[in-house]
């Protein structure tokens, strides 16, 4: 294991979060106390319990998933593009580094911010409503798996995109919606009958149910279930990132 | 002695079917300065990033130290230090982060120290907390050569090294290449400025077309296809060569004033002393004499010529 390498990458990427602080760290914030103002306190106030949880509560984990999900995928995706877009990355191919010690360094340093950031929120959230953390393992758990998983999936990502555009479409079309339909602000069993069948096939969802079960034992469906669905997932994205490394695919001629 | 690199029957094809590189056999021994010259899309750069591991060759072998590329890339490449061709850095970083980074990327533990001494000698350590988009051309340039030297490699890829640098740093680089050498580090470089090869290359590679078309010491390259010409100055215009002398390879230029008679330095006799004989027979005075030798340039243009 070239440990040094792994360390230089991964301390690379956190220094570059230092540089970006206000992109990287205060805008989500902002952005979220925003959700907790709007949806928390404005509509919140008009809206029951749901669960038996205040709703400015039972909205926390999933604008906590929401945030960690975005900033996962934005922060690896763009960690390993932008190398290949300034030309660097011919460092990254030329040193004694293995294809895993790569993603060593830039999944963990991704997945590590996008929790840090997550934690953060958590605690901004505490200014807005009363919190309670049933299961506090549960949650970290959930956090550090979603992480990782939706680290990787940005890693894809920045291998795959050419163009920042192309950086910006998955998450802006894609995970977005999946988070804002995947019950961020409402219990699926709200939803009329055909939109709950829908639902089903959200893998965010899945996530959102699990967290929010170990915030206050509510969920629309079961821990195992969350679990199962989250862990074929970062499957999923393992095959995907073993293919490219073992293809150089859009890395190597 | 066992060369440092050996490249055995290398190909490279790109998935468009272009042939980048055709079968090259190579070897490079150690601490030497071997430059590969050619025209622009000969190969230089697709050989270069093919030993270093940046693109893998479709067919072919090349080991460093005696190692394979492929299966003992960590002792390999930790042995090899490149300077690409283009300025590719992290804008945004300073000049010591991005030195630092090289270092630990290539499983080298921190060493200020090192680090400091490596941007002294390249004079850079007045700019080490500046962020590389504050910095010229010739700075980058030179960064880009610290962070190839921060794991201390035993062979130093050189992609273009004075491409687009001032007279006084591409002297300076000289320097360094000379001084790495002496150091017992293994340079290879590719470059369009065929005096740069001149001036500091050992051996020399010409490729063209993916093909290796040639492989020689300098000296002897340039002992065996120079041509030397003697250049006579004369007194009076001269029309014809006269029939005495029609036996040597002269030309009459200058309308007249100039006989030049080119000669191979590699024979026994160069026939200099028999030719100015025969011209004070036939009165033929001369006001000056000088030789001209044919440089680098001149045996590389005709070596691609010859071969197209």
């Amino acid at each position: 294991m070239n440990r040094y390498a792994v360390a230089a990458i991964y301390k690379f990427e956190m220094a570059r979060t230092k540089r970006t602080i206000f992109q990287s760290i205060i805008s989500p914030v902002i952005s979220t106390s925003m959700y907790f103002i709007v949806f928390g306190s404005a509509i919140g106030s008009r809206i029951t319990e749901i669960g038996g949880v205040s709703y400015g509560a039972f909205i926390v984990p999933g604008l906590i998933m929401l945030s960690l999900l975005t900033q996962s995928i934005s922060n690896a995706s763009f960690g390993i593009y932008l190398p290949k877009f300034t030309g660097t990355i011919y460092e990254l191919l030329s040193a004694p580094v293995s294809s895993f010690e790569v993603l060593l360094g830039y999944v963990g340093a991704a997945a590590t911010k996008s929790i840090l950031l997550a934690l953060i929120i958590l605690a901004t959230a505490h200014f807005f409503v009363p919190l309670e953390i049933a299961h506090p393992f549960w949650v970290l758990l959930f956090l550090v798996m979603t992480a990782i998983t939706f680290s990787l999936f940005g890693f894809i990502i920045g291998i795959w995109a050419d163009n920042f555009e192309q950086l910006q479409v998955i998450p802006l079309i894609i995970i977005t919606p999946l988070v804002f339909l995947g019950g961020t602000f409402y219990s699926v069993s709200m939803l009329p009958p055909f939109w709950q069948t829908v639902t089903q096939f959200n893998p965010v969802f899945y996530l959102i149910s699990g967290f929010r079960w170990s915030f206050y034992e509510v969920a629309d469906v079961s821990l195992i279930t969350s679990l199962c669905v989250m862990s074929g997932f970062l499957a999923v994205c393992l095959l995907a990132v073993a293919w490219i490394f073992k293809s150089g695919y859009q890395i190597k001629q | 002695m066992q060369p440092i690199i050996q490249i055995t029957n290398v190909n490279k094809v790109y998935t468009s079917g272009f042939k980048a590189l055709d079968t090259i056999n190579l070897a490079i021994k150690p601490a030497e300065i071997f430059a590969l010259l050619g025209p622009n899309g000969a190969g230089k750069t697709t050989l270069i990033s093919t030993i270093c591991g940046i693109i893998d060759a479709t067919s072919g072998q090349i080991t460093v130290d005696g190692k394979d590329i492929v299966s003992d890339f960590r002792h390999t490449r930790g042995l090899i230090g490149l300077v690409p061709q283009e300025l590719a850095t992290d804008a945004f970083e300073t000049v010591w982060t991005t030195v630092s980074f090289s270092r630990g990327l290539f499983g080298k533990k921190p060493n200020p120290a090192f680090i400091e001494k490596t941007l002294k000698s390249l004079s850079l350590w007045d700019k080490k907390d500046n962020k590389l988009i504050e910095l010229s051309g010739g700075m980058k340039r030179r960064v880009m050569i610290a962070k190839a030297l921060s794991h201390q490699p035993t062979i130093l890829f050189l992609d273009e090294p004075t491409a687009g640098v001032d007279v006084e740093l591409r002297k300076d680089m000289w320097q360094l290449v000379r001084q790495l050498r002496d150091d017992g580090v293994t340079i290879i470089l590719t470059t369009h400025y065929i005096e740069e090869a001149e001036e500091i290359a050992d051996r020399i590679g010409v490729i063209k077309n993916g093909q290796l078309i040639l492989v020689e010491d300098k000296v002897a390259l340039m002992n065996q296809l120079g041509k030397k010409q003697l250049i006579l100055d004369l007194k009076e215009p001269l029309t014809e060569i006269p029939s005495s002398m029609a036996d040597f390879n002269l030309q009459i230029k200058n309308d007249g004033l100039q006989l030049i008679y080119s000669y191979d330095t590699t024979n026994e006799h160069t026939g200099i002393s028999v030719l100015l004989q025969h011209l004070s027979a036939s009165s033929i005075a001369f006001k000056d004499i000088k030789t001209d030798q044919s440089s680098l340039e001149d045996i590389f243009v005709s070596l691609v010529r010859e071969t197209t």
